[in-house]
């Protein structure tokens, strides 16, 4: 399968011609294929059956809606099924990483993986259930560097952990926020003033003291 | 520049922070630079001073009502937001607008490809040091904007399309005062490229620069021109097609160096591909209503199209978000992405049934675009990074949302 796909990659050219600049590639109609269309979907399924018997101990359940299939998986080895998606499948383009808050369901948190293979033109979602307690989950910096701010945003927001990522610390709040706002337990308007607020304010020069 | 510090560490090596308020930045990102002599060593962007929490804030409000936040993303480019996030509501409902509204929305969207081209035209030069290009952008830009205020009243934050279609329809001699503009717009593209293409001082300003591999722009995540520039053929417009783009005729143009002066050229290239797109939809615009029979939207009445009846329209489409139980929204998460001008933009939204996101995720391709400053500016000098922060062309909206 592997040959196959390096097969396909050597075959696409990535500039489809590189002589000239303007020149642009047009791919043919049968190629051009919906990402909702029906020939999609059902290669999608396709792979993901082919996930579930790679690791079946894994996949819980496949789901397709709308024509985009989702793959529910548990975290263990999540780091596995998505490098067997990119480097088996070919599905190289992360399009999106993010978490979802299911409370007060269990396991309560989702990392939903919105893969896209630019050469096969096919798109699936690997959605891995995450522990309230623990909640812990592989990072996949190593395969996509681009998922490094998705996970930073992720962990920001809900709390999850990305074990082995480099540099995880908040991203979008302030370092010393408390809480994480997007749970589904975060009231909207926040929960108390930001702390650094007080320090500023009772500091004697108005100076943020380090 | 009031905002740069300098601070040593070692001798051979000192620390620069740049912004947040820095006018190369385009917008609040604050660089720390870590710099040998003049060239990078080190940079780590910093991002989160405009951080609004549209994500958040779009959980509590009806479907129609969060569309108003996605106008605060890119807001240089809100029309393209308006029909992500539309589009991704109507594959949700399974519902699809009149094919008139499809090409209004084509229309629509390509001029501010075109608009907010211009203005990272313009930005991008003055940064690098052209200041006239600048001023004859945003001459071309203004009247941009004077088209969308006269389509939808707006000329910014438009919230013109609704789910289901647009607000209101376009006025014939609007359309062809559109059609004669594009005309225009094809020779001031012409003339951009004289000012810049075979200029000595923009070559060696941007050759070379910021560049990046197809296979690491793919891992990076970059989309939009940032990826094409690399030589990738990856457009939604063609790949994934929404809207009137698999009626009309348009090339995908491509780089093969992927550095910052062929990112510059598939933009250029870009913008005459719009302008020959809006002709074409002009061309073949069908007539008919601009708003689906379906749509749940609350919706502005126009022309005696629909009228003001209590419990009606406008009621009607408030009341069936607001309502604990009704059948508009299946349950089911969905992720459809559009090819907005600064790259893939793409909504994820789960859906509980009720009239409110119950997650709504935007994937904002400045936000990843910053992410890959670092190894785009390896190596290179201080000067350089100003021009690889204006060739990612970012903005800062979209990327702390």
């Amino acid at each position: 399968m592997a040959q196959e796909i390096e097969r396909v990659l050597e075959e696409e050219p990535l500039a489809p011609q590189p002589s000239t600049f303007s020149s642009c590639h047009q791919p043919s109609t049968s190629f051009l294929c919906h990402s909702e269309g029906a020939k999609a979907t059902e290669e999608s399924l396709k792979i993901a059956f082919t996930l579930k018997e790679q690791f079946p101990g894994e996949v819980i359940e496949i789901k397709e809606f709308r024509g985009q299939v989702s793959v529910i998986v548990t975290s263990d080895k999540i780091r596995e099924i998505l490098a067997y998606l990119k480097e088996q499948q070919g599905f190289n383009h992360l399009q999106d990483l993010c978490g979802v808050d299911y409370a007060p369901e269990k396991p309560r948190f989702e990392v939903v993986y919105n893969l896209y293979s630019i050469w096969r033109r096919l798109h699936i979602r690997v959605r891995a259930k995450v522990e309230e307690e623990n909640a812990e989950i592989d990072s996949v910096t190593d395969l996509w560097p681009g998922a490094n701010w998705h996970e930073r945003e992720c962990f920001d927001m809900f709390g999850i952990r990305f074990i082995g990522h480099p540099d995880l610390r908040r991203i979008l709040m302030p370092e010393d926020w408390n809480g994480y706002p997007l749970r589904k337990d975060y009231p909207l308007k926040g929960k108390e003033l930001w702390i650094g607020f007080r320090e500023i304010i009772e500091s004697p020069s108005g100076e943020e003291k380090k | 520049m009031g905002q740069l510090e300098i601070e040593k560490i070692s001798d051979t090596t000192f620390v620069l922070q740049m912004g947040p308020h820095h006018p190369a930045t385009h917008g609040v990102l604050k660089l720390w630079c870590e710099f040998e002599g003049e060239r990078v060593i080190n940079i780590k962007p910093d991002v989160g001073y405009l951080h609004r929490g549209v994500e958040k804030l779009s959980e509590s409000k009806t479907y129609p009502g969060a569309m108003t936040l996605t106008d605060r993303l890119d807001y240089i480019s809100s029309m393209t937001n308006n029909i992500g996030y539309c589009l991704t509501v109507e594959r949700l409902m399974g519902i699809e607008p009149p094919r008139r509204a499809k090409f209004i929305r084509t229309i629509v969207s390509e001029m501010t490809r075109l608009s907010s081209h211009l203005l990272w035209l313009a930005t991008h030069a003055l940064d690098i040091g052209a200041m006239t290009v600048f001023l004859y952008a945003f001459r071309e830009r203004e009247q941009i904007l004077q088209f969308f205020e006269k389509i939808c009243g707006a000329r910014l934050t438009v919230s013109y399309p609704r789910i289901g279609g647009v607000r209101v329809d376009i006025e014939k001699n609007v359309l062809d005062e559109i059609d004669k503009f594009m005309d225009e717009m094809l020779r001031r593209v012409d003339e951009y490229e004289t000012l810049l293409t075979e200029n000595r001082i923009w070559l060696s300003r941007t050759k070379g620069v910021g560049q990046i591999t197809a296979e690491e722009a793919v891992s990076l995540g970059l989309t939009g021109p940032a990826l094409r520039g690399s030589g990738v053929y990856y457009d939604i417009r063609k790949l994934m097609p929404y809207d009137a783009y698999p009626e009309v005729e348009f090339e995908v143009p491509l780089g093969e160096n992927g550095d910052t002066y062929d990112r510059y050229l598939c933009r250029i290239r870009e913008m005459r591909q719009s302008a020959l797109i809006v002709k074409q939809c002009i061309e073949k615009m069908p007539e008919g209503e601009v708003l689906s029979e379906k749509s749940p939207d609350i919706d502005i009445p126009h022309q005696g199209k629909r009228k003001i009846e209590a419990g009606d329209s406008l009621w009607s489409g408030f009341i069936a978000f607001s309502q604990e139980k009704h059948d508009l929204m299946p349950k089911g998460e969905i992720y459809s992405a559009i090819e907005a001008p600064k790259g893939e933009l793409g909504f994820y939204i789960v859906s509980d049934g009720s009239g409110r996101p119950y997650r709504m995720r935007v994937r904002a391709p400045s936000f990843i675009h910053i992410s890959a400053i670092p190894k785009l500016c390896e190596g290179h000098l201080l000067a350089d990074v100003i021009a690889i922060i204006g060739t990612l062309d970012i903005v800062m909206g979209e990327a702390d949302r």
